[in-house]
C-alpha cells in the first residue's frame, strides 16, 4: 500500500544487541548477539538502494550491496544468501571482522547524514541466517581432471580452494596446523568470532569437495617442488606470522609474549579451560599490553577476561591508533585501561627470569611528518617504572619465512614477503601463485580473501588454456 | 590419524613409540623433530625423531614421561591414533666430512643421537658415542649405538656401567681417544648439553648442540621457543634447534624451560586421579 509513497529517510541506524560490558569481561562468549530476523529487515529497509551505489566499489571483493540488502528488506533471505555468497564465500566471518567503516559502510551516502547502512551486520545476518539453515544438497561442476594444491588454510587459502572447487577443479589444502582457519582460529578471539562460524564456514568447503590436510607443513613435510609434480597449480596464501618484538632488553623473561603465542595458548590451544584443556595460559595479575592495533585490543581484552588488570602502552595518543574504533570503544567498556605517549623501554625481571615491570618513557608529538602523522619523540628525563607481571608484544608480524626459506627460486620481496602480481597473484615461479598476508604483509581478511578470489580467476584461465604462457 | 605401531616403557620414565607418520618417515633427517597432539584439544609437544623406516612409513620417538601430555600417551595402547604427528620440523643436523666426531647422549637423547651418529659415519667420519646416565639401568640402545659408531663409551653416575663419573670427565675421555675430534654432538636434557659445552670450549672443540625449548606450533609463528644465541635472538624451531654450544645463553634458557613447571603438574594431578578410578 505504501508501496508509491516518497521514501522517508531514516537515520536510525538499528543497534545490534551486545552483552553487557561487565557480563562480557568475564566471559569469552561472542560480545555482539547478531541482529534479529526483524530488526535485519527494519534496518535493510533504510537503505536507498542508490543506482549507483558508493558502497560496491569500496568493497574489495565487490559485494552487490545494495541486492543483497533489497532481498533482507523482502525478507527473501535465501535470494540474499545467493547473491551474497556469489562474491564473498565467507559473509558471517566478514560481517564480523572487516573494517566496515573504512570499506562498504565509510563511502555510503548516509555516512554524511549519521546514518550509514549497517552492511556488515547485515552481512553477518545472513551468513549466519544461511548456515543455520537445513543443509541443501550442492550440485557440484563436472570434475575437470585438474588439480590444485593450496598452501595454508586462512582466508585468503580458503577463498581460492572454495572458487577452485565449485569450477570442478581439484583442491587439496594443506596447513601447518592442526586446525583450518589461520588468523581467524589461532588469533581472533572467541568473544569477537566465534570459532564455531569458522567451523561452519570451513565445513561447507569440505561439503563442497575440497580436501583438507592439517599437520602438514609445506616446505618440510614436502616442497613445493614435490607438489608441483602431482599438481597442475599450487596456490601459497601462508600468512604473516612471524612475530615482532620491540626492540628492548629484557624480552626473553618469563612472562613476556609475542601476540601470537598469547592468543594461540587461549584461542587455538583453548587455554581459557585450563586445566579442562592442559595448554597452560598464566594467571597473571596486571598485563601490558604493547602496541594499538586490533591485535593489541584483542590481546587486551583477553586478558581482562582471564581476570587481568589490563593496560595498554601506546606511543601516540588516542587519536593515533590504528584499531578499529568500535573494538577500542569496546575495550574502554570493559575496563581496559589505555596508557598513550608511553614506550617502554627495558623490561625489568626478579631472580627466578620473570618479568615484573617495564621502564616506560614518556612522549610527545612532534609536528606531523610529509606523511601527516605527527611523530612521537621522548620526553627527555620522564622515564618511570610500571609493575606488569606480564608483557605482550603487538607490534606487528612478518610473512612467514618457511616457504621463502625452502623454496629458492621464488623471488622475495624486502620485507620476506613473496612477490606476487597484484592483478593475478602470479609469482615469479611458474604454476605458482600467492596472495593475501604472505605477498602484503599483515593487512585484514577481506583483503586475503580478494587476493585469493584474483588467484583463483588466474589459476581457472591458465588451467582451461594449458598452452598459455607463464 | 597416526596409528600408534608400538608404545612401551623403554627404561623407567622413558617411553619408545612407534608411530605411522608416512610421509614424515620419507622425508625426516638426523636432527629433526615431530610436533605430537594426544587427544583434541591436547597440548602440541615437540619430540626428536630417533629413527624411522621410511619403507614401512614408520618413525620412533623415544618420549620422557614427565607432564600431563606424555603421561596420557604412554598409557595408549598399540593400535589407537594420535591425532597430530607434524613434521619433520627444525633443521637437519650438518652431516659433513669433518674427520673424527664425538656424539654425547643422554635421556631421551641417546636415541636422538642414533641417526645423527649413523649419518655422520655412513659417509666416512669416525664416530665415538658416548652415552651417560645415572645409573646403568637407565641406558637403553647399546648395541643399536655400536653398530652406528666406531667406539661406544659408556659413563654412569654410579658407576654400574661403562666409566664411573659424568659429563664433567669429558676431556679425560676425549685425550684417551686416538684422534682429537673436530666436533663434538650433544643431544639430552639442557643440562647435560650446557656441561659437555663447557667442558669443550677451553679445548676449543666446536659443539653443537640440539636445545629443547618450550614450543607451540613450531613453525615460527609463536615465539615461545626463542633462545639467545651469540646475543641475538634465535626461534630454536625455525633457527635451530642445533646452535654453537659455546655461544646458547644456557641460564636464560633453563630459566625458560622452568616456566610452566608449576600448571604442568595441575592437569596431570587430576588426569592421575581419574586414571585410578
Ligand atoms: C589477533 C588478530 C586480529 C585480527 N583482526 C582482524 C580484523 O578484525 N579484521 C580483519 O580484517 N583482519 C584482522 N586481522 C588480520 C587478518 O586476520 C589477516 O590479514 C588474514 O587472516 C590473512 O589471511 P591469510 O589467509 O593471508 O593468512 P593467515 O590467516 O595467516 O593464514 C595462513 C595459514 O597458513 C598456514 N601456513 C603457514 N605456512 C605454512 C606452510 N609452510 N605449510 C602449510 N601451511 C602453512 C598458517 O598456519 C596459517 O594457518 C587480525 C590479525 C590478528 C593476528
Ligand atoms: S565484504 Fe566487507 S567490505 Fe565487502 S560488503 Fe561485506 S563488510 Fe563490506
Ligand atoms: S614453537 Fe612457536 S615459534 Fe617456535
Amino acid at each position: 500500500m505504501a508501496e508509491t509513497a516518497p521514501k522517508k529517510l531514516d537515520l536510525q541506524r538499528r543497534p545490534m544487541p551486545k552483552q553487557e560490558p561487565e557480563v562480557r569481561s568475564q566471559n569469552f562468549d561472542e560480545v555482539a548477539l547478531g541482529y534479529t530476523p526483524e530488526l535485519a529487515m527494519e534496518e535493510a529497509r533504510r537503505c536507498l538502494m542508490c543506482k549507483r551505489p558508493q558502497c560496491v566499489p569500496h568493497c574489495p571483493v565487490e559485494v552487490d550491496i545494495p541486492g543483497f540488502i533489497h532481498c533482507i528488506a523482502e525478507g527473501d533471505f535465501s535470494g540474499g544468501v545467493r547473491i551474497l555468497k556469489g562474491k564473498n564465500a565467507l559473509p558471517s566471518i566478514c560481517g564480523r571482522v572487516c573494517p566496515q567503516e573504512e570499506q562498504c559502510e565509510g563511502s555510503c551516502v548516509l555516512a554524511k547524514r549519521g546514518g550509514t547502512i549497517a552492511i556488515g551486520r547485515l552481512e553477518r545476518f545472513l551468513g549466519d541466517w544461511a548456515s543455520a539453515q537445513e543443509q541443501q544438497s550442492i550440485d557440484l561442476p563436472t570434475p575437470t581432471g585438474k588439480r590444485v594444491a593450496v598452501i595454508g588454510g586462512g582466508p585468503a587459502g580458503l577463498t581460492v580452494a572454495a572458487d577452485l572447487v565449485q569450477l570442478g577443479h581439484e583442491v587439496v589444502i594443506y596447513e601447518a596446523l592442526h586446525k583450518m582457519g589461520g588468523v581467524l582460529v589461532y588469533g581472533i578471539p572467541e568473544f569477537r568470532l566465534p570459532k564455531k562460524t569458522v567451523e561452519t564456514e570451513v565445513d561447507y568447503l569440505r561439503r563442497l569437495g575440497v580436501e583438507m590436510k592439517p599437520d602438514y607443513i609445506v616446505g618440510k613435510t614436502r616442497t613445493i617442488d614435490s607438489l608441483l609434480e602431482e599438481f597442475d597449480a599450487v596456490f601459497v596464501g601462508a600468512g604473516a606470522g612471524l612475530p615482532w618484538f620491540s626492540e628492548m632488553p629484557g624480552n626473553n623473561l618469563n612472562g613476556v609474549y609475542s601476540a601470537n603465542e598469547y592468543l594461540t595458548r587461549i584461542n587455538l590451544m583453548k587455554g581459557f579451560s585450563f586445566p579442562k584443556t592442559i595448554t597452560p595460559v598464566r594467571e597473571h595479575q596486571r598485563v601490558a599490553v604493547i602496541g594499538g592495533g586490533n591485535v593489541a585490543m584483542d590481546c587486551a581484552r583477553s586478558a581482562l577476561r582471564l581476570g587481568a588488570r589490563s593496560t595498554i602502552l601506546y606511543r601516540r595518543s588516542r587519536d593515533e591508533l590504528p584499531a578499529r574504533l568500535e573494538e577500542v570503544e569496546n575495550a574502554e567498556e570493559e575496563g581496559v585501561e589505555f596508557s598513550f605517549l608511553t614506550l617502554p623501554t627495558r623490561c625489568v625481571g626478579d631472580d627466578n627470569g620473570w618479568v615484573k615491570g617495564l621502564e616506560c618513557i614518556r612522549m610527545e608529538l612532534g609536528e606531523p611528518d610529509a606523511s601527516g602523522r605527527r611523530s612521537p619523540m621522548p620526553v627527555e628525563g620522564s622515564e618511570y617504572f610500571l609493575p606488569f607481571d606480564a608483557v605482550i608484544h603487538a607490534i606487528g608480524n612478518s610473512p612467514n619465512p618457511l616457504i621463502p626459506a625452502t623454496t629458492p627460486d621464488i623471488e622475495i620481496g624486502r620485507k620476506g614477503n613473496i612477490v606476487a602480481d597484484e592483478a593475478t597473484g602470479k609469482t615469479s615461479k611458474p604454476r605458482v601463485w600467492a596472495g593475501g598476508d604472505v605477498v602484503t604483509g599483515a593487512a585484514t581478511v577481506i583483503l586475503a580473501m580478494g587476493a585469493g578470489r584474483k588467484a583463483a580467476r588466474s589459476i581457472h584461465e591458465y588451467l582451461s588454456n594449458p598452452g598459455s604462457e607463464w | 590419524m597416526f596409528k600408534l605401531i608400538e608404545n612401551r616403557p623403554l627404561v623407567p620414565n622413558l617411553h619408545m613409540l612407534r608411530v605411522e607418520a608416512p610421509e614424515v618417515a620419507r622425508s625426516v633427517q638426523p636432527g629433526q623433530f615431530v610436533i605430537v597432539r594426544v587427544e583434541e584439544d591436547g597440548e602440541r609437544i615437540p619430540l626428536s625423531v630417533a629413527d624411522w623406516d621410511s619403507e614401512q612409513g614408520t618413525i620412533t620417538l623415544i618420549y620422557m614421561t614427565i607432564g600431563a601430555t606424555t603421561h596420557r600417551l604412554s598409557r595408549l595402547p598399540a593400535g589407537d591414533g594420535l591425532p597430530t604427528v607434524a613434521g619433520p620440523l627444525g633443521n637437519a643436523m650438518e652431516i659433513d666430512h669433518f674427520g673424527s666426531v664425538v656424539c654425547v647422549g643422554g635421556c631421551y637423547g641417546i636415541g636422538s643421537i642414533y641417526p645423527i651418529a649413523r649419518a655422520l659415519r655412513e659417509i666416512g667420519n669416525t664416530v665415538t658415542i658416548i652415552i651417560e646416565a645415572r645409573s646403568s639401568y637407565l641406558l637403553y640402545w647399546q648395541e643399536k649405538l655400536k653398530q652406528v659408531s666406531d667406539r661406544l663409551i659408556v659413563i654412569t653416575r654410579d658407576g654400574s656401567g661403562g666409566l664411573k663419573g659424568h659429563i664433567d670427565n669429558l676431556p679425560a675421555i676425549i685425550e684417551r681417544l686416538p684422534q682429537r675430534p673436530q666436533r663434538v654432538i650433544a643431544n639430552g636434557c639442557n643440562f647435560l648439553m650446557m656441561r659437555a659445552s663447557e667442558q669443550t670450549r677451553p679445548l676449543a672443540i666446536p659443539t653443537i648442540v640440539s636445545l629443547n625449548t618450550l614450543m607451540i606450533d613450531g613453525t615460527g609463528m609463536c615465539g615461545v621457543c626463542r633462545v639467545t644465541v651469540d646475543d641475538t635472538v634465535k626461534f630454536a624451531c625455525v633457527d635451530g634447534p642445533h646452535f654453537d654450544g659455546h655461544k646458547v645463553d644456557w641460564a636464560e634458557l633453563n630459566k625458560r624451560r622452568q616456566a610452566y613447571l608449576r600448571e604442568e603438574t595441575i592437569p596431570l594431578r587430576s588426569s592421575a586421579g581419574t586414571a585410578e578410578q
